[in-house]
């Protein structure tokens, strides 16, 4: 099969030196934020919020947001890759490592799903979320993280498609068999590695 | 039924235009003949991909515009500064060809199964998806009460309008115009309000099945609103494009 040459269609723009090498295959680098969401954003007040670390029906640990605000926090700057096709470069968030969490907890199971207001899941191999890859973030660009992006707090896990940073997350379950999530279940991918363009099942 | 098979890989494919037809100044739909598309279901979206003369090649995804037993068609909007839309709204011919994947997504789909009483709103582009459910609806020769709540900014942005006007038989379409209305106009004016979906939406004891697509803003907005009638929240599913 030989690819259709579409004369008359050029590239808009050049990318930029501070670019080069950070933008994968398919996708193009937006300044706006835009939303990727199944439905209706979800409003826990954080009086109620906590953030739980569950396993075989049991909670292992669970803050409230006064003392997951006294977790030690870190910020990270870093570039963020939807499926949509957008790549966002340099965002800032501020967030506390999923290795101080899970840090609290004796585990040994190879995946976790990451659960969230709106009965949202993802699943991830804990590979994938330790080892200073993963965080759950309530800061962005300096300033509480809005509802619409996930606020009060998302997972964040840049190196994979930014479906895996889960909005409005409340907690992972830790489990020794691996478990479709939400997105995963409607037809995308299980793993979802930019780079290797895992957008859908299959790819 | 949930089509749960676990199937292949997407492979990209070369499709042919077979038409182009002109919604609005900014807005084309683009017929495409795909050998050997596998189907699609009302709501889903497709992956194209053009390829310029130096080998640069850019993708993205469009929602289909038409109902799953009739030929594959998008619906295109040019935004301005755009890179692929302008190319596919204004260069694009009948007979040439370009490269496309799907039908993709599980979520945002309705089947006449799924039931109703069916609720679809809409704000510019996002008309698209909710376009290709009505037309599933029809030619299945389903009774599922809908109505299509479809804001726009002025008449002459209102896409599919023709066919919009023609639906009957337990589809209602009504529309919003929320920067200009011409002489005599009966449709609402202004956004999308609590007031407006009060009088228009299904009230939440029918137990509606929601779809709403357009701009994240239009989106939140409205969801938030129906959340607020007591729809459940489960019961509708968002589509969003753009920026915020």
């Amino acid at each position: 099969m030989s690819t259709p040459i579409s004369r008359g269609f050029r590239r808009l723009r050049r990318p930029s030196a501070g670019e080069k090498g950070r933008v994968p295959p398919g996708q193009y680098v937006t300044q706006g934020f835009p939303v990727l969401s199944a439905g209706p954003t979800p409003h826990t007040p954080l009086p109620e919020w906590t953030f739980s670390i569950r396993q075989g029906g049991g909670t292992l640990k669970s803050w409230t947001w006064q003392e997951f605000q006294e977790l030690p926090a870190e910020d990270v700057t870093t570039d963020i890759h939807c499926v949509t096709r957008w790549s966002k470069l340099d965002t800032m968030w501020r967030g506390v490592s999923v290795d101080t969490l899970l840090g609290q907890v004796d585990h040994d199971t190879p995946y976790v799903l990451a659960f969230c207001d709106g009965g949202y899941t993802t699943n991830l191999p804990i590979r994938d979320v330790t080892g200073g890859q993963a965080w759950v973030a309530f800061g962005f660009g300096g300033a509480p993280l809005e509802s619409e992006h996930g606020g009060p707090a998302r997972l964040l896990v840049p190196h994979l498609y930014f479906w895996k940073s889960a909005k409005w997350v409340r907690g992972l379950e830790l489990l020794d068999h691996d478990e479709p999530g939400f997105w995963e279940t409607y037809g995308y991918h299980n793993y979802g590695d930019p780079w290797k363009e895992q957008r859908y099942a299959g790819d | 039924m949930e089509r749960t098979a676990v199937r292949g890989r997407l492979t990209w494919q070369v499709a042919t235009v077979t038409s182009i037809v002109r919604e609005t100044d900014a807005v084309r739909t683009i017929g495409l003949e795909v050998p050997g598309w596998a189907g699609h279901r009302a709501g889903q979206h497709l992956d194209v991909r053009l390829t310029a003369e130096d080998g640069y090649t850019a993708e993205r995804s469009y929602s289909i515009a038409t109902a799953d037993d009739e030929p594959v068609a998008i619906t295109v909007e040019r935004l301005e500064n755009g890179e692929v839309s302008p190319y596919l709204t204004e260069d694009l011919r009948a007979g040439d060809q370009l490269e496309l994947r799907g039908p993709i997504g599980r979520w945002f789909v309705w089947d006449t199964s799924d039931g109703g009483p069916l609720m679809l709103i809409a704000g510019g582009s996002g008309v698209v998806p909710l376009r290709a459910m009505l037309r599933h609806r029809r030619r299945s020769g389903s009774d599922v009460p809908v109505r299509l709540l479809y804001s726009s900014r002025t008449l002459a942005d209102v896409i599919y309008r023709s066919e919009l006007d023609r639906y009957r038989d337990g589809a209602q379409v009504i529309y919003t115009l929320t920067r200009e209305q011409p002489p005599g106009w009966t449709g609402y004016s202004g956004r999308v309000n609590a007031a407006m979906l009060a009088k228009t939406a299904w009230p939440a004891g029918q137990h509606p099945l929601t779809f709403v697509c357009g701009p994240t803003s239009f989106v939140e907005a409205v969801a938030e609103k129906l959340v607020g009638m007591g729809y459940p929240p489960g019961r509708i599913k968002t589509e969003r494009f753009g920026g915020t």
